[in-house]
């Protein structure tokens, strides 16, 4: 849904998305570098588990809530990105329980 | 910008659009020691989105009046104000002895800062439009398409439609052209108040907004094909967004889109004005609730003020000299005496601001209709509550928003009704026969941000707060440490 302008964007800077690679650039909010990367599921709604994407951009509809370095709920669209950030999608509500691992 | 929090200051303000900063510069020219504290990483607000960073070509292709904004920023930077950036305020609170805590979360963890006057430029949120689809990916608020494209120098791509109403729709696609980008449409609802509008004409034809608006719009209809009278919207898709549909003389048309901007003006943010207790009053012809504060922007609790597009929608040019004055009231609040030549300039600059502003707020109002959706649609789309929902539990008699609330668990939600408020109130409106004034919206709570248990445990205890969990047992000072995170 969105491309970047021609303007030259900041360096590029490697994240980890779900665990992959994924480039973002300097400067970017979380949003705006998943957004620019093609991005348009953020997360899976808390009830039914629709698809959502942010709606916003400015901090008020939490439809852009990503897991950020271990941290849950993380507004994307007001957190910077910084090299080496691990974000992931959230999936449905989150359990009560500790996970158990695998 | 200081990446530590004092733990008190003479004035905070809240929020770093044009009204903070205005605010901020003032009160520095009297002395006074400015803490401005905001939630996004640079000064600007959602109108001056990042100006201080954009590189000349983005501001180029922004407008003359986004690359205006540089300036302020700059005095702003200079004015000897501590910025802290990357703040969440989630809670302003009154205490016993007339002073104001506001409670922070910076770097994860909560905070109290204690003041004795506070401003409030938190500005204000776009206005949600719940049509069907509105959840969809691929669905967004037209004003953060525009937040995209200022602070990451993003671009629609693919076939991308504008709908609903208000000036911004035009500005928009006017800064798309000047990219290259061409919206395959430009769907509007009308506003229910062009006639009065009309009346408010000649103020309008003597602003400064009116010949910059005239020319947009004309330069937007000459490239973007314009529909005019659409009653209703829906977006179609399964997982994202694949078409709007609108209605218009009583039949359905359907427009291909990959990313569908919807927009129905912006309405202040009340959260944290609400939540400290100021009260709200209904405007009618903007369809929204505003706090109620004087013409300087001073609340019905001491020391607290509220500047800009918080306290009534106005617009940047009059949300500058809104901080100027809510600055000078809060100034005398502080002691100060104000030279009236300054308290005069500050107010002869808010009524040429204000000019023409009587014909927007007409001419662009939404249609209620459009405010209060029906059957499946998600009204509350954190707690996915659908409108049917909402208007049975309204005919089964909730007597309020905030009883619909505990019935329902709308506004519950991260958002915490950010999104849903106005809808259920329009909706409550439709079915009872009661003015949304009557009917009132949720009631707003601190803390007015999502904050995790964690960092809650982060603020110093008080005494209170020790003998609640610990009795009389003694407790060293030092804080109790986290537990590990649970895996
Ligand atoms: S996109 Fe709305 S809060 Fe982030």
């Amino acid at each position: 849904m969105f491309r970047r302008d021609p303007i030259p964007p900041g360096e590029a800077i490697e994240i980890l998305l779900d665990g992959a690679p994924f480039t973002a650039r300097r400067g970017d909010t979380v949003a705006n570098a998943l957004l620019a990367g093609g991005i348009t599921r953020f997360r899976d709604s808390v009830v039914s588990g629709a698809p959502r994407a942010p709606y916003c951009l400015m901090g008020t509809c939490f439809e852009c809530l990503v897991t950020i370095d271990g941290t849950p709920n993380r507004q994307a669209c007001l957190v910077t990105v910084e090299a080496g950030m691990r974000i992931e999608r959230q999936s449905g509500a989150p359990s009560m329980l500790p996970e158990s691992k695998a | 910008m200081s990446p530590q929090i004092p733990e008190a200051a003479e004035l905070v303000i809240i929020g770093a659009g044009p009204a903070g900063m205005a605010a901020a510069i003032e009160a520095r020219a009297a002395g006074t020691e400015v803490l401005l504290l905001d939630e996004t990483s640079a000064a600007g607000g959602q109108i001056w989105r990042a100006v201080g960073t954009a590189p000349e070509a983005r501001k180029t292709l922004l407008g003359k009046e986004y690359a205006a904004g540089a300036a302020l920023v700059s005095e702003f930077a200079a004015c000897g104000a501590q910025h802290v950036s990357g703040v969440s305020v989630w809670g302003v609170m009154p205490d016993e002895n007339g002073r104001l805590r506001i409670g922070v979360r910076h770097n994860c963890a909560a905070r109290l800062i204690e003041a004795r006057a506070v401003i409030l430029a938190t500005g204000a949120q776009e206005r949600p439009l719940p049509v069907p689809g509105w959840t969809l990916p691929g669905v967004m608020g037209a004003g953060a398409a525009q937040i995209a494209l200022k602070s990451g120098g993003l671009l629609p791509e693919g076939r991308c439609v504008l709908a609903g109403v208000g000036p911004l729709l035009y500005l928009l696609a006017d800064q798309f052209l000047r990219a290259g980008i061409i919206p395959a449409a430009l769907v509007e609802t009308p506003s229910p108040h062009r006639r009065t509008a009309l009346t408010h004409l000649p103020g309008f034809l003597r602003a400064p907004t009116f010949r910059k608006g005239a020319g947009l719009m004309a330069r937007v209809r000459r490239k973007v094909p314009v529909i005019a009278g659409a009653e209703a919207l829906e977006v179609r898709g399964d997982s994202k967004a694949k078409a709007l549909r609108y209605k218009r003389g009583g039949a359905w048309q359907e427009i291909e889109a990959d990313l569908v901007l919807l927009h129905a003006g912006v309405v202040p943010s009340l959260h944290l004005s609400v939540a400290a207790g100021v009260p709200t009053r209904w405007n009618d012809v903007l369809r929204c609730f505003e706090p109620e504060t004087d013409e300087l922007g001073a609340t019905a609790i001491a020391g607290l003020y509220i500047a800009g597009d918080g306290a009534g929608i106005g617009g940047a040019e009059r949300a500058l000299p809104s901080g100027r004055r809510a600055a000078q009231a809060a100034l005398e609040h502080l002691g100060h005496n104000i030279d009236p030549a300054r308290r005069d300039a500050a107010r002869k600059d808010w009524h040429k601001a204000d000019l023409g502003r009587a014909f927007i707020d007409r001419w662009f109002a939404p249609p209620p209709a459009l405010l209060a959706p029906r059957g499946d649609t998600l009204a509350c789309r954190c707690e996915e509550v659908t409108a049917g929902a909402i208007r049975e539990a309204a005919r089964l008699g909730a007597p309020g928003p905030n009883q619909l609330k505990t019935y329902l668990r709308c506004g519950m939600g991260p958002c915490q009704g950010r999104m849903c408020a106005a809808s259920i109130t329009e909706i409550m409106a439709e079915e009872t026969g009661r003015t949304p004034a009557e009917l009132g919206h949720l009631r707003f709570r601190t803390p007015v941000r999502p904050l995790s248990l964690g960092e809650l445990a982060q603020l110093p205890a008080g005494e209170n707060a020790r003998r609640a969990v610990l009795g009389d047992a003694e407790l060293p000072d030092t804080p109790l440490p986290l537990p590990p995170r649970a895996r």
